[in-house]
């Protein structure tokens, strides 16, 4: 027995190093025709490290103090060596972490991964996504720019349409009577270090879910259900060194993007970093024109379509919470008896393409100001179109019952086609 | 698979698709700023005008003078031409004048310039600063085309001269349209390709200053894609070797 088997053995008498490694990599058996959508999931996983490493090189020179939070983030761009980068990596890497998940979701519409018996990787799924939201919107505020401020004041402003306890949750949540340093002090620790640790505990969930069940795959059949002599499935592979040598590929080629935007364009035309946020945050000057983050613009179209009824906005807050929420029952909501579209009929087809369209629309209209497009019989052009994209977006889900039940399918094959 | 392929690439599209969208700019027409960010000359010379009319009340508190020795100045060359408020070649660009006090003058206090061209974009300031026209109406005589009632003066005027605002009217697509032009009234001490000239190095200047890194950033760039390059051949090379034997 030689000195590093000796030691493996050690360990393994007080810790399962050898059992997780086989569980989770070498001998976790994953279907062998994984595509281009397979590799977002790791993606994400990749982009969350980076998160993490470089937001504490960050933590390190950043000041959480609204008098100082602007000038050290360009302390950080010029002083610090190498603190452009690690500002542009964090910046950019925000929102290719939104790009990452957003295509991992649309993976799991494609190819029923949602499906029975993957409900909880699902549920858990929507929770990191959840997080991942609080985490982007109060990292926002701390570069503490004109954009920061009012989107930040915007967004708790919501919580003051509640009916009754509003204005009372709203000063609760900002902990003064405007967006100031107490609040930018109470969103550092919530970026750097609660949501974190949930979101950390999430992903960890998450993958053990997955693991239990095994991945789903494009042609959407179990691959567990066709097994040799041995007990291993017949279309499955080991995790590794399969898909960590498959997964480094698409690795390299994520960060040749990634680092095109970083080094090339790291404002990515005002979507990544917003013109208005080099302008230091002031509380007497309102922004003519304030957008989100492009993340967040499907949801502040939809918030801002809804009119006020009975003198509330919080219809409008009420949709949007909605529409995130309704992700949860998505499992419960299909119908069909295939999982993957290669086997699904022309409503599931034409559903989920309406569904992309109305969200990429939704999405270009929370960007622009309400009256970009003119007016139409006095209203405006923009507000009517997000309405219908709203009821669009809602149709998807509330009616997949329905149309995924009496859509036509073809037979599943047996064994993994390509 | 088609389908599949096609849902790829149109995602993929959309991914490339965003479009410039300057918060800055309002319904003026910007004119290019034809600057160059690897014209060093340029960005000096725009250092020196920077650091003799603005740097008297707009402060730059987060560029030091020694930032400048990335144009290839030395030490004491920035000592010698371009320090006139400060002692140390370390300090930042900060200036005398109380912001209360400028806040009373001139209706608000003159921004910091550090990260103006972030914000405001090239072709603005670029726009802006030719932009000024003479207004008895405004308390300082002048107006902007770019920054409508701006409380600015125009600090350039003895070398632009002074300009006034045309309005005239026009047949549109859509019925009478205004047209604003200006004309150069009374000429200053620069012809207009001398000041086109003058304002296009400093606005290289204040692009350089948003963002001193910024022509390094460009270079380390092309050596980090061709690292990765090479990278992806390796691990495209090790994938199509591990998965020869998976039909």
């Amino acid at each position: 027995m030689t000195r590093s088997q000796a030691l493996l053995n050690w360990i393994d008498e007080r810790f399962p190093l050898t059992k997780l490694w086989k569980e989770h990599l070498s001998e976790y058996y994953a279907p062998k025709n994984f595509n281009f959508w397979y590799y977002f999931g790791s993606l994400a996983l990749l982009v969350l490290v980076l998160q993490i490493v470089t937001g504490i090189f960050l933590t390190m020179n950043y000041k959480p103090d609204a008098a100082q939070a602007f000038g050290s983030v360009e302390y950080i761009m010029r002083d610090v060596p190498g603190g452009w980068l690690i500002r542009y990596m964090h910046s950019t890497g925000a929102s290719m972490f939104f790009v990452v998940v957003y295509l991992h979701m649309f993976r799991a519409l494609l190819y029923g991964s949602h499906r029975k018996p993957r409900e909880l990787i699902w549920v858990l799924g929507v929770m990191i996504y959840l997080c991942l939201m609080a985490e982007a919107f109060f990292g926002y505020l701390l570069p503490w720019g004109q954009m920061s401020y009012w989107g930040a004041q915007v967004i708790v402003n919501l919580f003051g349409a509640v009916p009754i306890i509003g204005e009372d949750l709203a000063v609760w949540i900002r902990g003064d009577y405007v967006v100031s340093d107490a609040t930018l002090n109470r969103f550092f620790a919530f970026h750097v270090i609660a949501i974190p640790l949930v979101l950390l505990g999430l992903v960890v969930a998450h993958i053990i879910a997955l693991h239990e069940v095994g991945s789903n795959n494009p042609d959407g059949i179990e691959i567990k259900k066709t097994k040799d002599a041995n007990g291993k499935p017949l279309d499955g592979i080991p995790f590794h060194p399969y898909y960590t040598v498959k997964d480094m590929v698409g690795v390299v080629v994520f960060l040749a993007v990634f680092s095109f935007i970083i080094f090339f364009a790291p404002e990515m035309g005002g979507y990544f970093l917003e013109y208005n946020n080099f302008v230091p945050a002031d509380p007497l000057k309102t922004p003519t024109h304030i957008a989100p983050v492009w993340y967040f613009t499907p949801y502040y179209a939809m918030l801002r379509a809804v009119p006020a009824f009975l003198g509330s906005q919080f219809w409008g807050v009420l949709v949007m919470g909605a529409a995130v929420l309704i992700f949860f029952l998505l499992p419960w909501l299909d119908r069909s008896p295939v999982k993957s579209i290669r086997y699904r009929g022309p409503y599931y087809k034409i559903a989920l393409t309406v569904f992309v369209i109305s969200f990429l629309v939704l999405g270009w209209l929370g960007v622009k100001p309400t009256d970009f497009l003119g007016k139409i019989g006095g209203m405006d052009t923009a507000v009517i179109l997000a309405r219908l994209f709203t009821l669009v977006y809602f149709l998807f889900f509330l009616l997949m019952p329905w149309y995924s039940r009496i859509d036509s399918h073809k037979p599943e094959p047996k064994r993994l086609t390509h | 698979m088609r389908i599949e392929t096609m849902i790829r690439l149109s995602f993929l599209l959309f991914l490339l698709l965003p479009a410039a969208v300057q918060a800055a700019s309002e319904e003026v027409m910007l004119d290019r700023a034809p600057i160059d960010i690897r014209d060093a000359a340029s960005i000096q010379r725009g250092a020196q005008v920077f650091v003799n009319y603005c740097l008297n009340c707009h402060s730059a508190q987060y560029m030091r003078y020694n930032r400048l020795t990335d144009l290839g100045l030395s030490e004491q060359q920035i000592r010698d031409n371009l320090m006139f408020a400060t002692a140390k070649v370390g300090d930042t660009m900060t200036v005398a004048m109380p912001a209360h006090a400028a806040a009373q003058w001139f209706g608000a206090a003159p921004p910091d310039l550090s990260v103006i061209a972030r914000a405001r974009g090239a072709d603005w300031l670029y726009t802006y600063l030719r932009g000024y026209y003479r207004d008895e109406a405004r308390p300082t005589g002048w107006n902007n085309i770019a920054f409508p009632s701006v409380g600015m003066p125009h600090v350039l005027w003895e070398l632009q001269g002074q300009q006034v605002l045309q309005v005239s009217e026009r047949e549109g697509p859509h019925g009478k349209e205004e047209v604003r032009s200006l004309v150069l009234e009374t000429p200053g001490s620069m012809s207009p390709t001398e000041y086109n000239r003058l304002v296009a190095d400093l606005v290289n200047y204040l692009v350089f200053m948003g963002e001193p890194v910024r022509a390094q950033r460009a270079q380390m760039g092309y050596m980090v894609l061709l690292g990765l390059a090479v990278l992806f051949v390796l691990v495209y090379l090790l994938k199509k070797d591990y998965w020869k034997d998976v039909h």
